[in-house]
């Protein structure tokens, strides 16, 4: 069954606190090559069948809607996965 | 809705016909906390509290709306998000905005919701510091003119319990510079910001001042002998009383019986 997956990122000019209490922890494990992080959010929408154009636009609508606030996250990717 | 029972000197402000004609309902999502602490902050201040249920699809006969704190929806995708979209909130929202201006305030996740709903500016994110965070929060009422904050002078501080994780409080400039151009920044914290928040901002309104939102708790604050004075900081001297957070449950009230004479 296809799947549409939603990526949901902070937006780039807002410290992301979780992001930022991780960069802290990776080096306690040895894992020194990173100097920051960030932590977004990912979506896999099941739909049962084919997925069209209209139902991608429906995905894009919801992702815009509901699955991320624009104030705070912005959607950096749509895309049709098949299983 | 709940009964009043017989702790402290809880004696409802006189037993005022007008004011306990005033309806003000307590909205209740699935997670609610404090839909029966508001519930006692309206009976208290001498109104009548109205229970609402987040799939109800009418608002009902009500004179003002509260949305209290919790975890509605287990504040899943982010705090407030679900929330926004139940039935009740879109009669709320409309209600909001129409020229009849319902009073609405949203409190700690009722602030969140407030938000996505975008009856106001903004949005929450996690505490700078990351972690949950209890306490007594001294607060600045910096505009005594909204639905809510009518009963208090500018300027005045006040100390309300404060309780979350997700407070931190952020828009971007142009939106701050036009809340505090527009004196739309309605409480800051005072002496010490505990989550972050952008220019140290704990509560706003939008234009027309009938919906307000913050994140520390009023009704908390609305009973002597139950509230942050008479708490363990109470101890430490934080320097409100124990009721410094009725007076947003009486300004509505006397704007609500204002405008009904």
């Amino acid at each position: 069954m296809p799947r549409i997956v939603v990526d949901v990122m902070p937006k780039p000019e807002i410290l992301d606190p979780q992001g930022k209490a991780i960069v802290g922890a990776l080096p306690r494990l040895g894992f020194t090559a990173f100097s920051s992080v960030r932590q977004g959010k990912r979506f896999e929408l099941t739909v049962d069948g084919e997925v069209t154009e209209e139902i991608l636009a429906q995905a894009r609508d919801a992702a815009e809607t509901l699955l991320s606030n624009p104030v705070i996250e912005d959607v950096v990717n749509v895309e049709v996965v098949e299983a | 809705m709940t009964e009043l029972p017989l702790i402290g000197e809880a004696v409802a402000v006189a037993a005022d016909p007008k004011l306990a004609g005033a309806r003000i309902g307590v909205v209740t999502f699935p997670g609610t906390l404090d839909d029966r602490d508001a519930a006692r902050a309206v009976r208290l201040a001498g109104a009548t509290p109205v229970a609402l249920w987040h799939a109800d699809t009418t608002l009902g006969d009500v004179d003002a709306v509260v949305i209290p704190g919790g975890f509605s929806y287990g504040d899943y995708l982010r705090a407030g998000a679900i929330a926004r979209f139940a039935p009740l909130m879109s009669k709320i929202i409309d209600a909001a905005n129409s020229e009849a201006r319902l009073p609405v305030l949203g409190i700690c996740n009722g602030f969140q919701i407030l938000t996505e709903s975008h009856l106001l500016p903004g949005s929450m994110i996690k505490n700078d510091h990351l972690k949950f965070m209890c306490r007594d929060q001294v607060l600045r009422v910096e505009n005594s003119t909204t639905d809510w904050t009518g009963d208090y002078a500018a300027g005045q501080e006040i100390t309300v319990p404060l309780k979350n994780q997700d407070g931190q409080y952020l828009a971007d400039d142009k939106t701050l510079d036009a809340l505090e151009a527009e004196g739309r920044v309605v409480f800051r914290y005072v002496g010490f910001n505990p989550n972050g928040s952008r220019r140290d901002i704990a509560g706003i309104a939008n234009a027309a001042g009938n919906v307000v939102g913050l994140m520390p708790h009023p009704e908390h604050a609305v009973e002597t002998g139950f509230g942050p004075e008479s708490g363990l900081s109470g101890a430490a001297g934080t320097g409100g009383s124990d009721t410094d957070g009725l007076g947003f449950f009486t300004s509505v009230l006397n704007k609500i019986v204002g405008a009904n004479k």
